[in-house]
């Protein structure tokens, strides 16, 4: 005959294992579960941003009628050039990767860098999401290389030539249409522009 | 020591005799075997001319067995995307779509699951696969598609319907022209030996008259004979004087007439060589001349192969809709009399500098890329967007700024083609973009856009709404075709 207590104690001891099994299946079910919040929005976080709010013209490409239109928008400028660059790009992308966006941009595109690494020549850094996700056609890969040239080279003033690169290399188009094997001719672009403030 | 001197073999013979016989013998065989190997070095290597509407080029031909073999890669690689694969006696080869089994040393072959006879065994050579030349007539039509005319005898291959073809007639009396129309621009090596003139087309898939001897029943110029051999044709004029031949209406017609004839107002081929004696002065090219054009416009479907460009829907890619642009645009451009190549007319994978080296080669009076979206409505007209320029140097041009010279020529072109698609009460738009080859080349060139008119994708693959836009193009081109034709 088993002794009362040594029953008892093992009734207890089953309780507790059960109960902490419980426990660390719902502590496992909470970890493995994703943040609801974070697989709907896909913008990039914008760095804190220290400086003043500045009045700034963006260059915003319009797919309904195929425009580029300069809007002003303030925005919280850094004092440094390369950080200006890159602040102003970033506030670009922010508006494509809205849900009301008038020309959308594919789930994490990204701008990795901009660096102004010679007097007159800009380089943007893409991340690859930029570049894979892209729409492709010759208009629509236009305007977008047109609105961050523009947009950089109107607000960051003496700029000659823009080179793009996708994850820091080159390749040979965005998305099977737009050169970016070559620098761009910020003077070429800037009459472009124009050409493209009248839609279809 | 026994001594050799006074023995004798069994013919008879003394051994120093003996010694003396041998070393003659092997002097005889190892002369032969020098004559032999500068036979073999200096025979002119063989190789086979392939004509296709990609491309027209040559491989080289290797004699196993007492076959012409032909390495199937080499052969394969200019008109589309192949790769093979040697796996121990087998050899795999993917063209496209299509797949193929060889098997070492086996005269029958797999294709898409079905054999095929080669007539001759396959070899692999250092990992290349050779098969018989003869059997190409058998094997490519099923890998390309297509129809193939194989001309074993001269080494030369047929793909798809590109010969060209050619008459002759004799016109005048005194003195008499001998005027050869061809069905396609033409730029043979021309070479005159007296009044004997032989004009070489290694390049151009041309193709013999029903007999090969022509007569024309003159004293002057006599007959002419076409013969094929080692991968070219060649077309021998008899003249009992010195002649000369003078290309006109832009490669597609050659005037051969004595060489004390004022010349014609026509224009000298670069590639002629002036008779020996008496060289006369106006059928003389001047040394800058640049080539005669085999075509006057060059229509680029683009993408292509591996390169879908856009997706338009599930079913359809870009680089389906703009072959069949390109085609259509070709026809309408030819039934206005304008000499058109459309660069893919296939599902090659052509790079973009390709492209541009061929346009520039062909020295096109006007280049026209195709391409086709989904967004927007109706088309755009670009020209090159010039990215920052490097400077050229001295005769050479900078690859990417070569269109520099001749954007004002494209620009007022792209508006006349605009101005016509407007006509047609089409929505149009001209841009320029940064969209290559446009930048690299040296000629006229634009690039079409053509999107639906609404929202039915479908009417990209319409034939009335193609027609509709590659007529409108046609239109412009031809309106202005006198400007295209003076420009360098």
């Amino acid at each position: 005959m088993i002794p009362r207590h040594l029953i008892i104690a093992f009734a207890v001891l089953l309780a507790v294992a059960l109960g902490l099994s419980l426990f660390a299946w719902h502590l496992r079910k909470n970890a493995t579960a994703p943040p609801p919040a974070a697989a709907v929005d896909t913008r990039p976080l914008a760095p804190p941003v220290s400086g003043p709010s500045e009045r700034v013209v963006l260059f915003i490409a319009h797919d309904d009628d195929g425009t580029l239109r300069g809007e002003s928008a303030q925005i919280a400028m850094p004092s440094g050039r390369q950080q200006r660059a890159e602040e102003l790009l970033r506030a670009l992308l922010s508006i494509y990767l809205d849900k009301n966006s008038p020309h959308h941009l594919g789930a994490g595109a990204e701008i990795r860098s901009v660096y102004l690494v010679d007097p007159g020549v800009a380089v943007i850094d893409l991340n690859s999401a930029f570049a894979d996700t892209h729409r492709s056609g010759v208009l629509v890969e236009e305007l977008t290389v047109a609105s961050l040239i523009q947009t950089v080279s109107v607000n960051i003033p003496n700029l000659l030539k823009v080179k793009i690169l996708v994850e820091g290399k080159e390749r040979d188009t965005l998305a099977g249409h737009a050169d970016l094997t070559s620098y761009y001719d910020v003077a070429a672009v800037n009459q472009l522009a124009t050409q493209l403030q009248n839609g279809q | 020591m026994p001594s050799t001197s006074g023995r004798q073999d069994s013919n008879g013979c003394s051994p120093v005799v003996a010694e003396v016989f041998r070393l003659r013998t092997l002097l005889r065989i190892s002369s032969l075997l020098f004559v032999c190997t500068l036979l073999v070095s200096g025979a002119p290597e063989k190789h086979l001319s392939v004509y296709s509407t990609a491309a027209n080029y040559s491989v080289p031909l290797v004699q196993r067995e007492g076959h012409d073999y032909v390495g199937l890669l080499e052969l394969l690689e200019p008109l589309g995307r192949v790769t093979a694969k040697a796996d121990n006696s087998r050899w795999r080869l993917r063209y496209n779509s299509v797949q193929a089994e060889f098997d070492v040393d086996k005269a029958r072959a797999r294709i898409q699951g079905r054999d095929a006879d080669l007539g001759g065994k396959f070899l692999i050579e250092n990992k290349r696969g050779l098969v018989p030349v003869g059997s190409l007539s058998a094997l490519l039509p099923r890998i390309l598609g297509g129809p193939v005319s194989l001309h074993e005898v001269s080494d030369r291959l047929f793909i798809g319907s590109v010969a060209t073809h050619f008459t002759a007639s004799l016109s005048g009396d005194n003195p008499p022209k001998l005027v050869f129309h061809f069905t396609a621009p033409v730029n043979p090596t021309i070479a005159t030996d007296g009044g004997v003139l032989r004009m070489t087309f290694s390049r151009e898939p041309l193709v013999g008259p029903a007999s090969p001897t022509l007569t024309f029943g003159s004293k002057v110029i006599s007959s002419a004979t076409y013969l094929e051999s080692n991968g070219a044709a060649v077309v021998t004029v008899n003249a009992s004087v010195p002649v000369i031949a003078l290309f006109a209406n832009e490669g597609r017609t050659l005037v051969i007439s004595p060489t004390s004839t004022p010349a014609p107002s026509t224009t000298p081929a670069a590639a002629t060589n002036p008779p020996p004696t008496p060289p006369p002065a106006p059928a003389v090219p001047p040394p800058a001349a640049p080539a005669p054009r085999r075509y006057f416009a060059v229509v680029d479907a683009s993408h292509g192969g591996d390169d879908h460009g856009e997706t338009l829907s599930t079913t359809l890619a870009e680089k389906d809709v703009t072959v069949a642009l390109a085609r259509s645009l070709r026809q309408e451009l030819e039934s206005r009399g304008i000499s058109t190549l459309v660069l893919r007319d296939s599902d090659a994978n052509l790079s973009v500098d390709q492209r541009a080296v061929f346009a520039n080669a062909d020295h096109a009076a006007i280049y026209i890329a195709v391409h086709a979206t989904s967004s927007g409505h109706g088309v755009r007209v670009y020209t090159a967007l010039l990215p920052y320029g490097e400077d050229d140097r001295g005769p050479f041009r900078s690859w990417i700024t070569a269109q520099h010279p001749t954007l004002p020529l494209s620009q007022s072109t792209a508006s006349a083609v605009a101005s016509e698609l407007q006509k047609r009460q089409l929505p149009v738009r001209t841009l320029s973009a940064a969209l290559r080859p446009l930048n690299n080349l040296t000629g006229p060139a634009l690039a079409i856009e053509v999107a639906p008119q609404g929202s039915d994708l479908s009417q990209l693959t319409a034939p009335d709404y193609q027609q509709l836009v590659t007529g409108a193009v046609a239109t412009a081109i031809a309106a202005v075709r006198d400007q295209l034709g003076n420009a360098p």
